[in-house]
């Protein structure tokens, strides 16, 4: 039996009655936004040198205050890049659980975020193309092919967490060797690959955050009209078909979700593990199994662990800087390994 | 080759020797053509004289002084990791549960990379890649709980902890300056380019340790652990300390192997999976798997000097193993054995 399911049972004696559990719930998201603004705030205010909440404020809105450059041309859109991210990343996790019926489920522990990695290296090794604009499409086709590739070899509709947690490492291997010999045919390629394959924010522009954002917002906009959708799934083909809705079409369209959201996060800002996991793992025993409520509290707080973990990585690896892959990595594998443990 | 059967007696297989023999001579001929490819092609026969010590001044040292090292190092390294992975896939029972799959490669690189980053010997780097490999491996029994090693939680728990050490190896890499870097990558990815006797040696003093250990010492049990561990300690198998012992020898040869020429993926993977299926035998299959594995490295080397690209060993070993591995649990699945 799966975490998710224990995790359910348990809650089915507990819970309160419909009505007031809505409302403890809504309350929640209301707290979970404030962390949110808060952790925005930090991430601005944080910095060679450290502004204030009012500063920050004056440095948004004031275009005659001191901070205004410093806020608009480094901090804001570096935040405001965790913030779409994060989402992203949060967001894939979650749908791909529900999808595959997989608490371990997560783009980068299976591959999609290393098939986008490769196709950029590919880009940026052997085609010379070195601008963002280009990436993007090159990321969202490995995403893409990897998707189809891991749920292929997982086992689809029969897979269970190890097969598809071995497919995604198998590919992921793959992949990492195919990325270095990508970079080391020629040395130029390292020295502009390897802050991005960590996975780093430190590049982040306006420029950045405005080709990513349709994407993501396509992504987030799918990913949020299937919560319903996928709750049917999770009974079961034959009983999401009795209540009207359409297995296939809703795999195709987590799968496009999964595609659009990666692929952009990863051509922003590298691969990143572990964010896609751990939110909704945390979300969980607040939220229940439905993905109606589960969604939007993911949703809020994974770009909270994205936008965090690079403010803590920057304090940790001062004067310079931890990336933030490196640091959500860090918090996230001790996770993975407690679910791993715990589960039957 | 030579297995202990029930009760510990020593038998001969010689479905297991043939499959050995095949594989020592298709690498002998896969070596011999590594000897002479290169910038001054040499023919199969002048390489063999020149080995005999018949060849001319040129040949000899371009042969045995420059070619030679990093041939043994390919087939030492083949050997150890396949050594390596036929202990680690006995141990969990399961084909999938390899070194390279447990993370504990990536402890040994990712150890390694910080001692190439900071500027240290290449004596620090190997004694780092061990260090790491061998700590990864207890990490794992210890994360993994008191029940044994089998089943795929062990499985979960290598990926998770290889998917942090890639991050931290990412972050290492960061720290670098350029040149450093571009080594830290092609050791990173596993290369027996520029590899000497110094690399050769100790692997060859560990291997002629661990694996009469292995095969005399732990060979038995490790059969006997496949069925059971209450099996096994029924018919009298100390199941501790033969496990023990497997799997700390196993971690240090392919934490050695790492220290020698990187983390060439896969090998540890694919050539015990690949002797299993030949020899149709149970156990590890050390022997014959070693011979299986130094045919794949060496011919991975002669594949990458061919590729018309300078493409170091560990990516077309990664390619092959992922592909392979794709297609293992294609058949597992299918078999319903996973």
């Amino acid at each position: 039996m799966s975490t998710i399911d224990t995790l359910s049972d348990r809650r089915a004696h507990t819970e309160p009655p419909a009505a007031r559990r809505v409302s403890v719930r809504l309350a929640g998201l209301l707290i979970a936004l404030a962390v949110l603004a808060a952790v925005l705030v930090l991430g601005i205010g944080f910095g060679a040198r450290f502004l204030s909440p009012g500063q920050v404020w004056a440095g948004l809105v004031d275009s005659g205050s001191p901070y205004y450059r410093i806020v608009h041309e480094m901090r804001l859109p570096r935040t405001l890049l965790g913030l779409i991210v994060g989402l992203a990343l949060g967001l894939a996790g979650a749908i791909m659980q529900a999808l595959t019926r997989n608490p371990l489920a997560d783009p980068g522990l299976l591959g999609i975020n290393a098939g986008a990695s490769a196709a950029v290296a590919t880009a940026a090794a052997f085609l010379g193309i070195g601008t963002f604009g280009s990436y993007v499409w090159f990321a969202l086709l490995g995403a893409a092919i990897v998707t189809a590739l891991v749920y292929a070899v997982g086992g689809g509709r029969a897979a269970t967490p190890a097969r598809l947690a071995l497919a995604g490492a198998a590919l992921n291997a793959t992949l990492y060797s195919y990325v270095s010999a990508a970079l080391l045919a020629n040395t130029e390629s390292i020295e502009r690959m390897r802050f991005w394959t960590v996975g780093s924010l430190a590049s982040a522009d306006f420029g950045t955050v405005r080709r990513v954002l349709p994407f993501i917002a396509a992504g987030v906009l799918i990913a949020l009209a299937s919560a319903r959708a996928l709750n049917a799934l999770s009974l079961g083909d034959d009983a999401a078909r009795a209540i009207g809705a359409r297995p296939g079409l809703i795999r195709v369209l987590v799968i496009v979700a999964v595609t659009l959201l990666c692929g952009a996060a990863t051509a922003a800002c590298g691969p990143i593990v572990f964010v896609g996991l751990l939110i909704p793992h945390l979300v969980r025993p607040f939220t229940g199994p439905d993905l109606r409520w589960m969604l939007p509290y993911t949703a809020v707080l994974s770009p909270v662990l994205l936008v965090g973990a690079d403010v803590l990585g920057r304090v940790l690896g001062s004067p310079g800087e931890l990336q933030v892959g490196v640091v959500t990595a860090v918090l996230g594998g001790p996770l993975f390994l407690y679910l791993v443990r715990v589960a039957k | 080759m030579i297995t202990t059967t029930v009760g510990g007696r020593i038998g001969v297989r010689p479905r297991a020797v043939l499959v050995g023999a095949v594989a020592l001579l298709g690498m002998a001929a896969l070596a011999v053509l590594t000897l002479g490819t290169g910038e001054f092609p040499i023919a199969p026969g002048d390489v063999l004289r020149t080995l005999v010590g018949q060849g001319t001044a040129a040949q000899a040292f371009i042969v045995n002084e420059l070619r030679l090292p990093r041939v043994v190092t390919a087939i030492l390294v083949g050997m150890a990791l396949a050594a390596g992975g036929a202990v680690f896939q006995s141990l969990t029972r399961n084909p999938l549960g390899s070194p390279d799959v447990l993370g504990i490669a990536n402890g040994a690189s990712t150890a390694a990379l910080a001692v190439v980053i900071a500027g240290g010997s290449s004596a620090q780097l190997s004694l780092a890649a061990v260090a790491g490999g061998v700590a990864a491996a207890l990490l794992i029994q210890l994360i993994g709980g008191r029940r044994g090693l089998h089943g795929y939680r062990f499985i979960l728990i290598g990926i998770g902890m290889a998917a942090v050490l890639q991050g931290i190896s990412g972050w290492l890499l960061t720290k670098g300056v350029q040149m450093e870097n571009a080594r830290a990558m092609l050791w990173l990815t596993g290369s027996f380019d520029g590899r000497g006797w110094e690399d050769a040696l100790p692997l060859l003093g560990v291997l002629a340790v661990a694996v009469p250990l292995l095969t005399l010492g732990c060979g038995p049990g490790l059969r006997m652990l496949e069925m059971g561990d209450d099996i096994a300690t029924g018919l009298g198998i100390p199941v501790r300390r033969v496990r023990g012992t497997a799997l700390l020898t196993g971690a240090l040869v392919v934490a050695c192997a790492a220290a020698a020429a990187g983390p060439v993926n896969f090998v540890a993977l694919i050539a015990p999976n690949v002797t299993r299926r030949l020899t149709r035998a149970p156990g590890p299959n050390l022997l014959p798997s070693m011979a299986i594995g130094a045919l794949l490295t060496v011919g991975a080397d002669w594949l990458a000097m061919h590729s018309g690209y300078p493409l170091p060993v560990g990516v077309v070993t990664g390619a092959l193993g992922g592909v392979y591995l794709v297609w293992l649990l294609t058949t597992e699945r299918r078999a319903g054995r996973i």
